[in-house]
Protein backbone atom coordinates (compact mmCIF):
# COMPACT_ATOMS: atom_id res chain seq x y z
CA UNK A 1 0.00 0.00 0.00
CA UNK A 2 1.36 3.13 -1.18
CA UNK A 3 -0.21 5.78 0.84
CA UNK A 4 0.90 9.67 0.53
CA UNK A 5 0.04 12.22 3.12
CA UNK A 6 -0.96 15.85 2.40
CA UNK A 7 0.37 18.14 4.97
CA UNK A 8 0.71 21.95 5.59
CA UNK A 9 2.17 23.48 8.31
CA UNK A 10 0.01 25.86 10.12
CA UNK A 11 0.48 28.13 12.68
CA UNK A 12 -0.21 26.43 15.98
CA UNK A 13 -4.06 27.60 17.24
CA UNK A 14 -2.98 29.28 20.38
CA UNK A 15 -1.12 31.67 18.14
CA UNK A 16 -1.14 35.24 18.10
CA UNK A 17 -2.53 36.09 14.83
CA UNK A 18 -1.25 39.85 13.66
CA UNK A 19 -2.06 41.59 10.17
CA UNK A 20 1.19 42.45 8.67
CA UNK A 21 1.72 46.39 6.66
CA UNK A 22 0.59 45.06 3.63
CA UNK A 23 -3.26 44.47 4.75
CA UNK A 24 -3.50 40.75 3.07
CA UNK A 25 -1.01 38.80 4.76
CA UNK A 26 -0.21 37.80 8.66
CA UNK A 27 3.15 38.69 10.28
CA UNK A 28 5.14 35.29 10.63
CA UNK A 29 7.93 36.21 12.76
CA UNK A 30 6.56 35.22 16.35
CA UNK A 31 4.46 32.70 15.07
CA UNK A 32 5.17 28.72 16.71
CA UNK A 33 4.67 26.61 13.46
CA UNK A 34 3.15 22.87 13.59
CA UNK A 35 1.72 20.89 11.16
CA UNK A 36 -1.87 21.03 10.95
CA UNK A 37 -3.94 19.14 13.51
CA UNK A 38 -5.89 17.52 10.61
CA UNK A 39 -2.86 16.47 8.85
CA UNK A 40 -1.39 14.96 12.15
CA UNK A 41 -4.49 12.61 11.91
CA UNK A 42 -3.58 12.19 8.67
CA UNK A 43 0.17 10.83 9.48
CA UNK A 44 -0.82 8.57 11.86
CA UNK A 45 -3.66 7.18 10.34
CA UNK A 46 -1.59 6.33 7.09
CA UNK A 47 1.06 4.40 9.43
CA UNK A 48 -1.50 2.28 10.96
CA UNK A 49 -2.18 1.00 7.56
CA UNK A 50 0.87 0.72 6.74
CA UNK A 51 1.42 -1.32 9.92
CA UNK A 52 -1.87 -3.41 8.85
CA UNK A 53 -0.69 -3.23 4.99
CA UNK A 54 2.86 -2.95 4.61
CA UNK A 55 3.69 -0.15 2.13
CA UNK A 56 5.40 2.99 2.80
CA UNK A 57 3.73 6.66 3.53
CA UNK A 58 5.11 9.78 1.76
CA UNK A 59 4.83 13.09 2.89
CA UNK A 60 3.87 16.25 0.58
CA UNK A 61 3.67 19.43 1.12
CA UNK A 62 3.68 22.28 -0.80
CA UNK A 63 5.79 25.14 1.56
CA UNK A 64 8.45 27.38 2.60
CA UNK A 65 11.81 26.26 3.50
CA UNK A 66 10.46 26.21 7.10
CA UNK A 67 7.68 23.60 6.02
CA UNK A 68 10.61 20.79 6.65
CA UNK A 69 10.71 20.85 10.13
CA UNK A 70 6.97 19.99 9.32
CA UNK A 71 7.87 17.04 7.54
CA UNK A 72 10.54 15.96 9.30
CA UNK A 73 8.32 16.01 13.00
CA UNK A 74 5.67 13.34 10.27
CA UNK A 75 9.31 11.15 9.31
CA UNK A 76 10.29 10.95 13.46
CA UNK A 77 6.58 9.31 13.84
CA UNK A 78 7.46 6.90 11.43
CA UNK A 79 6.78 7.82 7.70
CA UNK A 80 9.43 7.06 5.32
CA UNK A 81 9.76 10.28 2.97
CA UNK A 82 9.29 13.34 2.27
CA UNK A 83 8.38 15.71 -0.66
CA UNK A 84 8.48 19.77 -0.60
CA UNK A 85 7.17 21.41 -3.24
CA UNK A 86 9.54 24.87 -2.06
CA UNK A 87 8.34 27.68 -2.98
CA UNK A 88 9.14 31.14 -1.43
CA UNK A 89 8.08 32.30 1.90
CA UNK A 90 5.50 34.78 1.62
CA UNK A 91 3.58 33.42 -1.40
CA UNK A 92 0.04 32.90 -0.91
CA UNK A 93 -1.72 30.37 -3.18
CA UNK A 94 -6.01 29.65 -3.31
CA UNK A 95 -6.46 26.26 -2.71
CA UNK A 96 -7.31 25.72 -6.09
CA UNK A 97 -3.25 26.47 -7.16
CA UNK A 98 -2.18 24.38 -4.00
CA UNK A 99 -4.50 21.44 -5.24
CA UNK A 100 -2.66 21.79 -8.81
CA UNK A 101 0.44 21.68 -7.11
CA UNK A 102 -0.33 18.53 -5.07
CA UNK A 103 -1.70 16.70 -8.30
CA UNK A 104 1.16 17.65 -10.83
CA UNK A 105 3.56 15.72 -8.52
CA UNK A 106 1.31 13.17 -7.57
CA UNK A 107 0.18 11.97 -11.27
CA UNK A 108 4.20 11.89 -11.44
CA UNK A 109 4.23 9.87 -7.83
CA UNK A 110 2.73 6.11 -7.52
CA UNK A 111 -0.05 5.46 -4.52
CA UNK A 112 -3.21 3.62 -4.07
CA UNK A 113 -4.34 6.02 -1.21
CA UNK A 114 -3.78 9.84 -0.56
CA UNK A 115 -4.71 11.11 2.96
CA UNK A 116 -5.09 14.57 3.72
CA UNK A 117 -7.00 17.36 6.58
CA UNK A 118 -10.70 18.21 6.13
CA UNK A 119 -9.03 21.29 6.24
CA UNK A 120 -6.31 23.35 7.37
CA UNK A 121 -6.98 25.29 10.40
CA UNK A 122 -5.33 28.70 8.83
CA UNK A 123 -7.31 29.32 5.70
CA UNK A 124 -10.36 26.81 6.86
CA UNK A 125 -10.75 26.11 3.35
CA UNK A 126 -12.06 22.68 3.06
CA UNK A 127 -10.94 22.73 -0.50
CA UNK A 128 -7.76 21.38 -1.17
CA UNK A 129 -8.34 17.50 -0.31
CA UNK A 130 -11.69 17.09 -2.98
CA UNK A 131 -10.07 19.47 -5.30
CA UNK A 132 -6.91 17.32 -5.64
CA UNK A 133 -9.21 13.76 -6.21
CA UNK A 134 -11.16 15.71 -8.89
CA UNK A 135 -7.36 16.48 -10.48
CA UNK A 136 -6.51 13.28 -10.66
CA UNK A 137 -10.24 12.06 -11.24
CA UNK A 138 -9.88 9.59 -8.60
CA UNK A 139 -12.83 9.67 -5.58
CA UNK A 140 -12.54 11.06 -2.23
CA UNK A 141 -14.59 10.55 0.81
CA UNK A 142 -14.61 13.72 3.36
CA UNK A 143 -14.60 13.87 6.89
CA UNK A 144 -13.12 10.45 7.78
CA UNK A 145 -13.54 8.82 11.68
CA UNK A 146 -12.88 5.04 10.40
CA UNK A 147 -11.85 3.09 7.64
CA UNK A 148 -11.53 -0.55 6.59
CA UNK A 149 -9.64 -1.77 3.58
CA UNK A 150 -10.25 -5.35 2.44
CA UNK A 151 -9.76 -6.69 -1.05
CA UNK A 152 -9.11 -3.38 -3.15
CA UNK A 153 -11.76 -1.77 -1.76
CA UNK A 154 -11.90 0.79 1.46
CA UNK A 155 -15.39 1.55 3.62
CA UNK A 156 -15.04 4.50 5.46
CA UNK A 157 -17.34 6.15 8.24
CA UNK A 158 -17.94 9.69 7.37
CA UNK A 159 -19.72 12.15 9.80
CA UNK A 160 -22.50 14.08 7.95
CA UNK A 161 -25.24 16.46 9.97
CA UNK A 162 -26.42 14.99 12.72
CA UNK A 163 -24.83 11.58 12.05
CA UNK A 164 -22.83 9.26 10.26
CA UNK A 165 -22.41 7.55 6.49
CA UNK A 166 -20.77 4.83 5.31
CA UNK A 167 -19.08 4.33 1.86
CA UNK A 168 -17.48 2.54 0.21
CA UNK A 169 -15.28 2.87 -3.29
CA UNK A 170 -12.35 1.02 -5.08
CA UNK A 171 -8.49 2.07 -3.95
CA UNK A 172 -7.27 4.64 -5.39
CA UNK A 173 -8.90 6.97 -3.30
CA UNK A 174 -8.35 10.51 -1.13
CA UNK A 175 -9.79 10.48 1.90
CA UNK A 176 -9.93 13.42 4.37
CA UNK A 177 -9.56 13.34 8.39
CA UNK A 178 -12.10 14.36 10.79
CA UNK A 179 -11.46 14.37 14.49
CA UNK A 180 -12.40 11.15 16.10
CA UNK A 181 -10.71 9.06 14.05
CA UNK A 182 -7.22 8.40 15.49
CA UNK A 183 -5.10 10.13 18.61
CA UNK A 184 -1.52 10.89 17.03
CA UNK A 185 1.87 9.17 18.20
CA UNK A 186 4.17 11.45 19.65
CA UNK A 187 7.65 10.99 17.82
CA UNK A 188 9.98 8.96 19.78
CA UNK A 189 13.70 9.49 20.48
CA UNK A 190 14.67 6.97 18.21
CA UNK A 191 11.97 8.05 15.97
CA UNK A 192 13.19 11.23 15.78
CA UNK A 193 17.39 9.96 15.35
CA UNK A 194 16.09 7.98 12.33
CA UNK A 195 14.38 10.95 11.04
CA UNK A 196 16.84 12.59 9.99
CA UNK A 197 18.35 10.01 7.73
CA UNK A 198 15.28 10.09 5.92
CA UNK A 199 14.92 11.72 2.45
CA UNK A 200 13.37 14.66 1.69
CA UNK A 201 12.94 15.30 -1.98
CA UNK A 202 13.07 19.52 -2.80
CA UNK A 203 11.33 20.49 -5.58
CA UNK A 204 10.74 23.54 -7.18
CA UNK A 205 7.38 24.82 -8.75
CA UNK A 206 9.65 24.90 -12.41
CA UNK A 207 10.94 20.84 -11.87
CA UNK A 208 6.47 19.58 -11.83
CA UNK A 209 6.25 21.18 -15.00
CA UNK A 210 4.45 24.13 -13.57
CA UNK A 211 4.69 27.86 -14.88
CA UNK A 212 5.30 30.25 -11.73
CA UNK A 213 3.93 32.98 -13.50
CA UNK A 214 0.46 31.15 -14.06
CA UNK A 215 0.92 29.80 -10.65
CA UNK A 216 1.21 32.86 -9.36
CA UNK A 217 -2.41 34.36 -9.97
CA UNK A 218 -5.07 33.17 -7.89
CA UNK A 219 -8.47 33.00 -9.20
CA UNK A 220 -9.39 33.81 -5.37
CA UNK A 221 -7.79 36.75 -4.42
CA UNK A 222 -7.54 38.18 -0.32
CA UNK A 223 -7.92 41.61 -1.04
CA UNK A 224 -7.96 42.77 2.74
CA UNK A 225 -7.40 41.12 6.47
CA UNK A 226 -9.35 42.57 8.96
CA UNK A 227 -9.59 41.19 12.58
CA UNK A 228 -13.44 40.92 13.43
CA UNK A 229 -14.68 43.43 16.11
CA UNK A 230 -13.93 42.48 19.38
CA UNK A 231 -16.86 40.95 21.30
CA UNK A 232 -16.98 43.47 24.47
CA UNK A 233 -16.78 41.82 28.06
CA UNK A 234 -19.90 40.89 29.14
CA UNK A 235 -22.07 42.29 32.03
CA UNK A 236 -21.89 39.62 34.81
CA UNK A 237 -25.50 39.02 36.06
CA UNK A 238 -25.84 39.90 39.79
CA UNK A 239 -28.04 38.51 42.35
CA UNK A 240 -28.49 37.18 46.22
CA UNK A 241 -29.12 33.71 44.52
CA UNK A 242 -28.98 31.12 41.86
CA UNK A 243 -32.78 31.90 41.31
CA UNK A 244 -32.41 35.46 41.24
CA UNK A 245 -29.90 35.31 38.59
CA UNK A 246 -31.65 33.02 36.47
CA UNK A 247 -34.85 35.16 36.73
CA UNK A 248 -32.55 38.03 35.38
CA UNK A 249 -30.49 36.85 32.45
CA UNK A 250 -34.07 35.31 31.08
CA UNK A 251 -35.64 38.63 31.78
CA UNK A 252 -32.76 40.35 29.99
CA UNK A 253 -32.63 38.13 27.08
CA UNK A 254 -36.14 37.96 26.74
CA UNK A 255 -37.02 41.97 26.80
CA UNK A 256 -33.40 43.82 25.75
CA UNK A 257 -31.68 40.85 23.62
CA UNK A 258 -34.61 39.54 22.37
CA UNK A 259 -32.94 35.60 21.66
CA UNK A 260 -36.29 34.45 23.45
CA UNK B 1 -26.79 31.93 -22.09
CA UNK B 2 -27.89 35.44 -20.48
CA UNK B 3 -26.26 36.26 -17.25
CA UNK B 4 -28.03 33.67 -14.07
CA UNK B 5 -27.33 32.70 -10.72
CA UNK B 6 -27.73 29.51 -9.95
CA UNK B 7 -28.84 28.19 -6.00
CA UNK B 8 -27.94 24.24 -5.50
CA UNK B 9 -30.35 23.27 -3.00
CA UNK B 10 -30.15 20.42 -0.38
CA UNK B 11 -32.76 17.99 0.75
CA UNK B 12 -32.59 15.24 2.97
CA UNK B 13 -35.73 13.01 2.58
CA UNK B 14 -37.38 15.24 1.05
CA UNK B 15 -37.05 18.49 3.64
CA UNK B 16 -35.00 20.87 2.66
CA UNK B 17 -32.02 22.06 5.04
CA UNK B 18 -32.52 25.79 6.20
CA UNK B 19 -29.51 26.89 4.88
CA UNK B 20 -30.77 25.97 1.27
CA UNK B 21 -33.18 28.80 1.75
CA UNK B 22 -30.61 30.81 3.26
CA UNK B 23 -28.67 30.39 0.02
CA UNK B 24 -31.40 30.78 -2.08
CA UNK B 25 -32.22 34.25 0.11
CA UNK B 26 -28.57 35.70 -1.06
CA UNK B 27 -28.78 33.92 -4.36
CA UNK B 28 -31.96 36.36 -4.93
CA UNK B 29 -29.84 39.23 -3.59
CA UNK B 30 -27.09 38.80 -6.01
CA UNK B 31 -29.56 37.95 -8.92
CA UNK B 32 -31.01 41.46 -8.59
CA UNK B 33 -28.04 43.09 -8.24
CA UNK B 34 -27.24 41.83 -11.54
CA UNK B 35 -30.71 42.36 -12.43
CA UNK B 36 -30.81 38.34 -13.68
CA UNK B 37 -32.80 35.69 -12.99
CA UNK B 38 -32.30 33.65 -9.82
CA UNK B 39 -32.43 29.71 -10.50
CA UNK B 40 -32.58 26.32 -8.25
CA UNK B 41 -31.20 23.10 -8.93
CA UNK B 42 -32.65 20.57 -6.69
CA UNK B 43 -31.56 16.53 -7.02
CA UNK B 44 -32.92 13.67 -5.36
CA UNK B 45 -35.59 11.05 -5.66
CA UNK B 46 -39.04 11.91 -5.87
CA UNK B 47 -38.75 15.81 -5.20
CA UNK B 48 -40.77 17.33 -7.66
CA UNK B 49 -43.69 18.27 -5.13
CA UNK B 50 -41.09 19.78 -2.83
CA UNK B 51 -39.28 22.01 -5.20
CA UNK B 52 -42.09 24.31 -5.77
CA UNK B 53 -41.40 25.28 -2.33
CA UNK B 54 -38.74 27.33 -3.02
CA UNK B 55 -40.27 29.55 -5.58
CA UNK B 56 -41.16 31.61 -1.94
CA UNK B 57 -37.31 32.27 -1.97
CA UNK B 58 -37.41 33.88 -5.19
CA UNK B 59 -36.65 31.12 -7.39
CA UNK B 60 -37.35 31.89 -11.50
CA UNK B 61 -36.88 28.22 -12.51
CA UNK B 62 -36.25 24.99 -10.56
CA UNK B 63 -34.13 22.65 -11.90
CA UNK B 64 -34.89 19.12 -10.86
CA UNK B 65 -32.82 16.31 -11.40
CA UNK B 66 -34.06 12.97 -10.20
CA UNK B 67 -33.07 9.84 -10.10
CA UNK B 68 -32.80 7.16 -7.87
CA UNK B 69 -29.59 6.86 -7.75
CA UNK B 70 -29.17 10.68 -6.14
CA UNK B 71 -31.70 9.72 -3.60
CA UNK B 72 -28.35 9.85 -1.16
CA UNK B 73 -25.83 12.12 -1.66
CA UNK B 74 -22.61 11.11 -3.31
CA UNK B 75 -19.67 12.93 -4.12
CA UNK B 76 -18.98 11.40 -7.92
CA UNK B 77 -22.93 11.51 -8.95
CA UNK B 78 -23.86 14.66 -7.41
CA UNK B 79 -20.28 15.94 -8.63
CA UNK B 80 -21.61 15.11 -12.39
CA UNK B 81 -24.94 16.18 -12.25
CA UNK B 82 -24.22 19.93 -11.10
CA UNK B 83 -21.51 20.10 -13.36
CA UNK B 84 -23.58 19.05 -15.81
CA UNK B 85 -26.44 21.39 -14.99
CA UNK B 86 -23.47 24.22 -15.07
CA UNK B 87 -22.03 23.39 -18.29
CA UNK B 88 -25.83 23.93 -19.53
CA UNK B 89 -26.70 26.78 -17.90
CA UNK B 90 -23.35 28.68 -17.66
CA UNK B 91 -23.95 30.89 -14.20
CA UNK B 92 -22.77 33.39 -13.30
CA UNK B 93 -22.85 32.67 -9.73
CA UNK B 94 -22.86 29.58 -8.37
CA UNK B 95 -23.86 29.77 -4.35
CA UNK B 96 -24.68 26.69 -2.13
CA UNK B 97 -24.88 25.66 1.95
CA UNK B 98 -21.01 25.23 3.23
CA UNK B 99 -22.28 22.03 4.77
CA UNK B 100 -20.66 18.54 5.26
CA UNK B 101 -21.72 17.90 1.26
CA UNK B 102 -21.93 21.22 -0.04
CA UNK B 103 -18.28 21.66 0.59
CA UNK B 104 -17.53 18.56 -0.84
CA UNK B 105 -19.51 19.93 -4.16
CA UNK B 106 -18.09 23.51 -4.39
CA UNK B 107 -14.27 21.82 -4.13
CA UNK B 108 -14.76 19.40 -6.71
CA UNK B 109 -16.19 21.98 -9.13
CA UNK B 110 -13.77 24.72 -8.19
CA UNK B 111 -11.48 22.10 -9.85
CA UNK B 112 -13.30 20.64 -12.28
CA UNK B 113 -14.84 24.00 -13.95
CA UNK B 114 -11.27 25.78 -12.48
CA UNK B 115 -13.59 28.47 -11.34
CA UNK B 116 -12.53 30.45 -8.13
CA UNK B 117 -14.26 29.48 -4.84
CA UNK B 118 -14.89 31.21 -1.26
CA UNK B 119 -15.88 28.74 0.95
CA UNK B 120 -17.58 29.63 3.64
CA UNK B 121 -18.47 32.73 3.39
CA UNK B 122 -20.25 34.54 5.77
CA UNK B 123 -21.48 38.24 4.06
CA UNK B 124 -21.19 39.11 0.13
CA UNK B 125 -21.65 42.12 -1.54
CA UNK B 126 -20.45 44.41 -4.77
CA UNK B 127 -18.08 46.44 -5.18
CA UNK B 128 -17.60 48.19 -8.09
CA UNK B 129 -18.45 45.38 -10.33
CA UNK B 130 -16.00 43.19 -8.07
CA UNK B 131 -18.14 40.65 -5.92
CA UNK B 132 -16.93 40.48 -2.42
CA UNK B 133 -17.26 37.57 0.08
CA UNK B 134 -16.41 37.67 3.31
CA UNK B 135 -14.85 34.58 5.22
CA UNK B 136 -13.14 33.46 8.23
CA UNK B 137 -9.33 32.51 8.70
CA UNK B 138 -7.49 31.27 11.39
CA UNK B 139 -10.04 30.17 13.76
CA UNK B 140 -12.29 33.15 13.74
CA UNK B 141 -9.57 35.30 14.34
CA UNK B 142 -9.04 37.44 11.12
CA UNK B 143 -11.47 38.49 8.54
CA UNK B 144 -10.49 38.35 5.26
CA UNK B 145 -12.50 39.90 1.91
CA UNK B 146 -11.98 38.07 -1.50
CA UNK B 147 -12.18 38.71 -4.99
CA UNK B 148 -13.30 36.12 -7.10
CA UNK B 149 -12.41 36.32 -10.56
CA UNK B 150 -13.24 34.06 -13.46
CA UNK B 151 -16.70 31.81 -14.06
CA UNK B 152 -18.98 30.58 -12.49
CA UNK B 153 -18.11 32.12 -9.06
CA UNK B 154 -18.36 29.32 -6.25
CA UNK B 155 -19.99 30.58 -3.32
CA UNK B 156 -20.22 28.01 -0.20
CA UNK B 157 -22.25 30.30 2.50
CA UNK B 158 -22.11 29.58 6.06
CA UNK B 159 -25.40 27.87 7.47
CA UNK B 160 -26.83 30.79 10.01
CA UNK B 161 -24.95 33.68 8.73
CA UNK B 162 -27.10 35.03 6.62
CA UNK B 163 -30.87 35.93 6.63
CA UNK B 164 -33.74 34.26 4.80
CA UNK B 165 -35.97 36.07 2.67
CA UNK B 166 -38.77 35.29 0.98
CA UNK B 167 -39.48 36.92 -2.32
CA UNK B 168 -41.70 36.14 -5.21
CA UNK B 169 -39.88 34.19 -7.81
CA UNK B 170 -41.78 33.02 -11.23
CA UNK B 171 -41.14 29.12 -10.08
CA UNK B 172 -41.69 27.58 -13.15
CA UNK B 173 -40.26 23.71 -12.58
CA UNK B 174 -38.16 22.09 -15.51
CA UNK B 175 -37.00 18.32 -15.71
CA UNK B 176 -33.17 17.92 -16.45
CA UNK B 177 -32.16 14.63 -18.36
CA UNK B 178 -29.74 13.04 -15.45
CA UNK B 179 -26.72 11.47 -16.04
CA UNK B 180 -25.08 10.37 -13.50
CA UNK B 181 -21.96 8.73 -14.83
CA UNK B 182 -19.96 6.03 -13.70
CA UNK B 183 -20.43 6.01 -9.76
CA UNK B 184 -17.53 4.74 -8.19
CA UNK B 185 -18.06 6.03 -4.92
CA UNK B 186 -21.08 3.93 -3.07
CA UNK B 187 -23.81 4.38 -0.31
CA UNK B 188 -23.74 1.20 2.41
CA UNK B 189 -25.94 2.72 5.07
CA UNK B 190 -25.56 6.23 7.16
CA UNK B 191 -26.70 6.48 10.84
CA UNK B 192 -28.72 9.55 11.93
CA UNK B 193 -29.67 10.62 15.44
CA UNK B 194 -33.20 11.36 14.55
CA UNK B 195 -35.21 13.99 16.29
CA UNK B 196 -31.32 15.49 17.37
CA UNK B 197 -30.83 19.57 16.17
CA UNK B 198 -27.85 19.67 14.51
CA UNK B 199 -25.10 21.84 15.70
CA UNK B 200 -24.05 23.98 12.98
CA UNK B 201 -28.38 25.23 12.65
CA UNK B 202 -29.36 25.65 15.38
CA UNK B 203 -30.95 28.80 16.52
CA UNK B 204 -29.74 28.38 20.34
CA UNK B 205 -26.72 26.16 21.01
CA UNK B 206 -25.88 24.68 24.80
CA UNK B 207 -22.29 23.82 25.53
CA UNK B 208 -21.21 21.76 28.35
CA UNK B 209 -17.44 21.57 29.35
CA UNK B 210 -15.37 20.06 31.91
CA UNK B 211 -17.15 21.71 34.40
CA UNK B 212 -19.99 18.82 33.50
CA UNK B 213 -17.50 16.60 35.91
CA UNK B 214 -18.79 13.66 33.75
CA UNK B 215 -21.30 11.89 31.37
CA UNK B 216 -24.45 13.02 32.65
CA UNK B 217 -25.77 16.42 30.10
CA UNK B 218 -29.50 16.39 31.74
CA UNK B 219 -29.29 19.59 32.47
CA UNK B 220 -27.93 21.38 29.27
CA UNK B 221 -29.85 18.71 27.24
CA UNK B 222 -32.57 19.76 29.19
CA UNK B 223 -32.19 23.74 29.01
CA UNK B 224 -31.54 22.89 24.86
CA UNK B 225 -34.56 21.12 24.75
CA UNK B 226 -37.08 23.87 25.82
CA UNK B 227 -35.54 25.93 23.61
CA UNK B 228 -35.40 23.30 20.55
CA UNK B 229 -31.50 23.72 20.48
CA UNK B 230 -28.63 21.79 20.19
CA UNK B 231 -26.58 20.57 22.55
CA UNK B 232 -22.49 21.16 22.11
CA UNK B 233 -19.50 20.24 24.06
CA UNK B 234 -16.12 21.46 24.49
CA UNK B 235 -12.63 19.16 23.21
CA UNK B 236 -12.28 18.70 27.37
CA UNK B 237 -15.75 17.54 27.30
CA UNK B 238 -14.92 14.83 24.20
CA UNK B 239 -11.75 14.07 25.52
CA UNK B 240 -13.28 12.56 28.26
CA UNK B 241 -15.53 10.94 26.83
CA UNK B 242 -18.87 12.33 27.63
CA UNK B 243 -19.76 13.54 24.58
CA UNK B 244 -19.17 12.43 20.49
CA UNK B 245 -16.69 14.21 18.65
CA UNK B 246 -19.78 15.70 16.66
CA UNK B 247 -20.50 17.15 19.08
CA UNK B 248 -17.23 19.34 19.65
CA UNK B 249 -17.24 23.14 18.81
CA UNK B 250 -14.08 24.91 18.39
CA UNK B 251 -11.55 25.42 16.12
CA UNK B 252 -11.31 21.66 15.38
CA UNK B 253 -14.53 21.05 16.29
CA UNK B 254 -17.60 22.44 14.47
CA UNK B 255 -17.69 26.46 13.78
CA UNK B 256 -21.29 27.66 15.01
CA UNK B 257 -22.70 30.79 14.67
CA UNK B 258 -26.39 30.40 16.15
CA UNK B 259 -28.85 33.43 17.77
CA UNK B 260 -28.04 32.54 21.20
CA UNK B 261 -25.04 30.21 23.06
CA UNK B 262 -24.59 29.47 26.55
CA UNK B 263 -20.96 28.23 27.65
CA UNK B 264 -21.87 25.91 30.47
CA UNK B 265 -18.49 24.70 32.94
CA UNK B 266 -16.32 25.73 29.68
CA UNK B 267 -13.55 28.05 30.54
CA UNK B 268 -13.54 29.75 27.33
CA UNK B 269 -9.65 28.67 25.28
CA UNK B 270 -8.96 30.49 22.43
CA UNK B 271 -9.61 26.96 20.73
CA UNK B 272 -13.06 26.88 21.73
CA UNK B 273 -13.89 30.37 20.97
CA UNK B 274 -12.99 29.95 17.60
CA UNK B 275 -15.97 28.09 17.37
CA UNK B 276 -18.48 30.14 18.87
CA UNK B 277 -17.31 33.61 18.89
CA UNK B 278 -19.14 34.56 16.04
CA UNK B 279 -22.79 33.86 17.72
CA UNK B 280 -24.89 36.43 18.21
CA UNK B 281 -25.60 35.88 21.83
CA UNK B 282 -23.27 34.68 23.90
CA UNK B 283 -23.81 33.66 27.83
CA UNK B 284 -21.64 31.78 29.81
CA UNK B 285 -21.92 30.27 32.98
CA UNK B 286 -18.93 29.27 35.48
CA UNK B 287 -18.22 29.00 38.80
CA UNK B 288 -14.72 30.68 38.74
CA UNK B 289 -14.98 35.00 38.73
CA UNK B 290 -11.84 35.02 36.98
CA UNK B 291 -12.96 31.89 34.00
CA UNK B 292 -11.35 33.94 30.68
CA UNK B 293 -15.30 32.81 28.81
CA UNK B 294 -16.75 36.01 31.00
CA UNK B 295 -14.62 38.46 28.75
CA UNK B 296 -16.11 36.67 25.68
CA UNK B 297 -19.22 36.34 26.66
CA UNK B 298 -22.10 39.28 26.78
CA UNK B 299 -23.55 38.09 30.03
CA UNK B 300 -22.03 35.94 32.52
CA UNK B 301 -23.51 34.12 35.62
CA UNK B 302 -21.11 33.22 38.50
CA UNK B 303 -21.95 30.30 39.96
CA UNK B 304 -22.41 26.49 40.15
CA UNK B 305 -23.94 25.44 36.81
CA UNK B 306 -25.96 22.66 38.14
CA UNK B 307 -27.64 24.64 40.22
CA UNK B 308 -28.37 27.83 38.00
CA UNK B 309 -28.94 25.80 34.43
CA UNK B 310 -31.89 24.67 36.08
CA UNK B 311 -33.65 27.04 36.93
CA UNK B 312 -32.63 28.99 33.42
CA UNK B 313 -34.38 26.44 32.28
CA UNK B 314 -37.01 26.66 34.65
CA UNK B 315 -37.26 30.53 33.47
CA UNK B 316 -37.91 29.53 30.38
CA UNK B 317 -40.28 27.21 30.53
CA UNK B 318 -42.56 29.50 32.38
CA UNK B 319 -42.25 32.58 29.86
CA UNK B 320 -42.89 30.38 27.30
CA UNK B 321 -45.97 29.01 29.08
C1 LIG C 1 -4.70 22.03 18.54
C2 LIG C 1 -5.78 22.22 19.56
C3 LIG C 1 -7.10 22.21 19.14
C4 LIG C 1 -8.13 22.38 20.06
N1 LIG C 1 -9.43 22.39 19.62
C5 LIG C 1 -10.43 22.62 20.49
C6 LIG C 1 -11.79 22.67 20.06
O1 LIG C 1 -12.11 22.51 18.88
N2 LIG C 1 -12.74 22.92 20.98
C7 LIG C 1 -12.47 23.11 22.31
O2 LIG C 1 -13.40 23.34 23.09
N3 LIG C 1 -11.20 23.04 22.74
C8 LIG C 1 -10.18 22.78 21.87
N4 LIG C 1 -8.90 22.68 22.34
C9 LIG C 1 -8.69 22.60 23.81
C10 LIG C 1 -8.70 23.93 24.52
O3 LIG C 1 -7.40 24.47 24.48
C11 LIG C 1 -9.11 23.75 25.98
O4 LIG C 1 -8.27 22.82 26.58
C12 LIG C 1 -10.56 23.28 26.14
O5 LIG C 1 -11.44 24.08 25.37
C13 LIG C 1 -10.95 23.38 27.59
O6 LIG C 1 -12.23 22.82 27.77
P1 LIG C 1 -13.13 23.27 29.01
O7 LIG C 1 -13.33 24.74 28.95
O8 LIG C 1 -14.34 22.42 28.97
O9 LIG C 1 -12.27 22.80 30.24
P2 LIG C 1 -11.48 23.63 31.34
O10 LIG C 1 -10.54 24.59 30.70
O11 LIG C 1 -10.94 22.64 32.28
O12 LIG C 1 -12.60 24.49 32.03
C14 LIG C 1 -13.63 23.98 32.82
C15 LIG C 1 -14.37 25.15 33.41
O13 LIG C 1 -15.49 24.68 34.12
C16 LIG C 1 -15.67 25.47 35.27
N5 LIG C 1 -16.45 24.66 36.20
C17 LIG C 1 -16.10 23.51 36.84
N6 LIG C 1 -17.11 23.02 37.55
C18 LIG C 1 -18.16 23.88 37.38
C19 LIG C 1 -19.49 23.94 37.88
N7 LIG C 1 -19.99 22.99 38.67
N8 LIG C 1 -20.27 24.98 37.52
C20 LIG C 1 -19.79 25.95 36.69
N9 LIG C 1 -18.55 25.96 36.21
C21 LIG C 1 -17.73 24.93 36.54
C22 LIG C 1 -14.27 25.78 35.73
O14 LIG C 1 -14.25 26.97 36.52
C23 LIG C 1 -13.54 25.97 34.40
O15 LIG C 1 -13.55 27.33 33.98
C24 LIG C 1 -7.84 22.53 21.43
C25 LIG C 1 -6.51 22.55 21.85
C26 LIG C 1 -5.49 22.39 20.94
C27 LIG C 1 -4.08 22.44 21.42
N1 LIG D 1 0.31 23.68 1.09
C1 LIG D 1 -0.16 22.45 1.28
N2 LIG D 1 0.67 21.38 1.19
C2 LIG D 1 0.21 20.11 1.37
N3 LIG D 1 -1.06 19.83 1.68
C3 LIG D 1 -1.93 20.85 1.79
C4 LIG D 1 -1.53 22.21 1.60
N4 LIG D 1 -2.61 22.98 1.78
C5 LIG D 1 -3.64 22.16 2.09
N5 LIG D 1 -3.23 20.87 2.09
C6 LIG D 1 -4.03 19.67 2.41
O1 LIG D 1 -5.40 19.95 2.21
C7 LIG D 1 -6.12 19.90 3.44
C8 LIG D 1 -7.20 20.94 3.43
O2 LIG D 1 -6.66 22.23 3.35
P1 LIG D 1 -7.52 23.53 3.03
O3 LIG D 1 -8.31 23.26 1.80
O4 LIG D 1 -6.51 24.61 2.85
O5 LIG D 1 -8.41 23.79 4.22
C9 LIG D 1 -5.05 20.04 4.51
O6 LIG D 1 -5.48 19.46 5.71
C10 LIG D 1 -3.88 19.29 3.87
O7 LIG D 1 -4.04 17.90 4.00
Amino acid sequence: MEIVVLLKQVPATESLIEIADDGVSIKSDDIKWVINPYDEFAVEEALRIKEAHEGSVSILSVGSEKTVEAIRTALAMGADKGILVNVPDGDVYDGLTTARILSAVLKETPFDMIIAGQRAVDDDNFQVGPATAEFLNIPHISMVIKQEIANGKIKCHRTVEGGTAILETPLPVLFTTQRGINEPRYASLPGIMKAKKKPIDMKTITDIGLDPATVGKPLTKIVSLKTPPERKGGIMIEGDSAQAKAVKIVKILHEEAKVL
Amino acid sequence: MAQNVLAIAEQIEGVFRKVTFEALSEGRRIADHLGCELNALVLGDNIENISKELEQFGADRIIVAENSALFEYLPDTYGNVIADVINKETPDVVIMGASTQGRDIAARLSARLNAPLAMDCVAIRFEDNDLMATRYMYGGKILADVVLSGKPQILAIRPNAMTIASAAGTGSIEKFEVNTGTPLVKFIEKHLDTGKVELTEADTVVSGGRGMGGPDFAVIEELAQVLKGAVGASRSAVDEGWRSSSDQVGQTGKVVSPNLYFACGISGAIQHLAGMSSSNVIVAINKDPEAPIFSKADYGLQGDLFEIVPLITEEIRKLKG
